[in-house]
């Protein structure tokens, strides 16, 4: 069944208030979730102050100074600080974003931080994504053809590459694939919005030769069809993408197919 | 977990191949049961409390015993249908998902062949 309960030992206690800053202008409060599977205690969530005359703009700048100034040992993962990554992928405020890209301007209130919902948590704000990737490698984020390659590239028309706009500028930062109950549910059968908008990618791709295989590989009551268009997905995407609308053109599809 | 691989994990026992006929037969019964559920329920509703005799005459006529019928067939398949991606979503230990499935058939069918039974004693009695 669903889990309604939390398993043993991920209850959040109340973590570790540190210090405020002296005399400070701008005083910004911090809920971060915190958790080191090494010892063994409960995860908390530790409460920090920052001045936000002395910080950058983005939650990352925060984050980020929290770490080098406040509490060396607070753990995320952060690459370009520009959204193109994905690796700063993180809930804050409540909803799951990119930290780099969300101002604390657009937060009220204590900015309360917290790794990705319903992914196992490696460490702190870092989840474990291990399934996520191999859910992206199963669907062959690839041009498959069989022609023979031609002299020079593989051509495509403007009208077909405008076709892909929309879904190449996924960064694959998980956002929307853990906003989705059905993929919290069903996330071990479900591929969920993120792999599905990849899978729509090549799906949709003029170049591509192995639309029929793609389709066939999603043709499945889990994979495919766990989508019940809550369109969470939408509302999460930091890149103003639609998964829910790419998963909808995949079921067209699979009914044009057959009538 | 073990030490198997996490692509072997997703790949899991492959594709079913199967899956648009259920989703596609959702939406068919959901444009059906918009046409039918009014036209069954004016007859149904008038019927209330009415005597046993006028409701048999009611449903003795053709139509309205094929628009009940047509609903009742509709409305069952769409249940089942529903139910079953329920059970899908939130049922996850083998044994009762199987329970599950197998009383969402059984009693479905059941409730619908008994319906359609009634409707066919009445109107071709």
């Amino acid at each position: 069944m669903v889990a309604f309960t939390l398993p043993k030992n991920s209850r959040l206690v109340s973590g570790k208030t540190w210090p405020k800053p002296a005399d400070a202008k701008n005083l910004r409060a911090f809920k971060v979730y915190r958790y080191d599977p090494e010892s063994g205690e409960n995860p908390r969530v530790d409460t920090y102050y920052l001045d936000l005359a002395d910080c950058g703009p983005m939650v990352l700048d925060a984050i980020i100074k929290i770490k080098n100034e406040v509490d060396p040992t607070l753990t995320f993962r952060r690459s370009c600080r520009e959204g193109i990554c994905g690796s700063c992928a993180m809930n804050i405020d409540g909803r799951n974003t990119l930290a780099c890209t969300k101002g604390l301007d657009e937060i009220k209130g204590d900015v309360k931080i917290y790794p990705l919902p319903h992914m196992p948590v490696v460490k702190d704000l870092v989840p474990d994504l291990t399934h996520f990737y191999a859910q992206h490698a199963s669907i062959k984020p690839w041009l498959e053809t069989k022609s023979p390659p031609p002299a020079a590239e593989w051509k495509q028309s403007i009208e077909d590459r405008r076709k892909l706009d929309g879904l190449y500028e996924c960064i694959l930062c998980s956002c929307c694939s853990t906003s989705c109950p059905s993929y919290w549910w069903n996330g071990d059968r479900y591929l969920g919005p993120a792999a599905l908008l990849q899978a729509y990618r090549w799906i949709a791709d003029s170049r591509d030769e192995a639309r029929g295989e793609r389709l066939d590989n999603l043709e499945d009551p889990f994979r495919l069809y766990r989508c019940h268009t809550i369109m969470n997905c939408a509302n999460a995407c930091p890149k103003g993408l639609n998964p829910a609308k790419a998963i909808g053109e995949i079921k067209k599809m699979m009914v044009e197919r057959r009538v | 977990m073990g030490m198997i691989t996490p692509r072997a994990r997703v790949e899991g026992l492959g594709s079913a191949k199967s899956g648009t006929d259920h989703w596609w037969g959702q939406r068919v019964t959901a444009v059906a049961l918009a046409i039918l559920t009014p036209l069954f329920l004016v007859g149904f509703v008038r019927m209330l409390g009415r005597p046993h005799e006028e409701v048999l005459a009611f449903y003795g006529r053709p139509l309205n015993a094929l628009f009940a019928a047509l609903f009742i067939a509709a409305a069952f398949v769409h249940l089942k249908q529903g139910l079953q991606v329920v059970i899908e979503d939130y049922v996850h230990s083998p044994a009762l998902k199987t329970t599950a499935f197998l009383a969402n058939t059984l009693l479905t069918t059941a409730f619908a062949a008994a319906g359609i039974f009634s409707l066919a004693i009445i109107a071709l009695r």
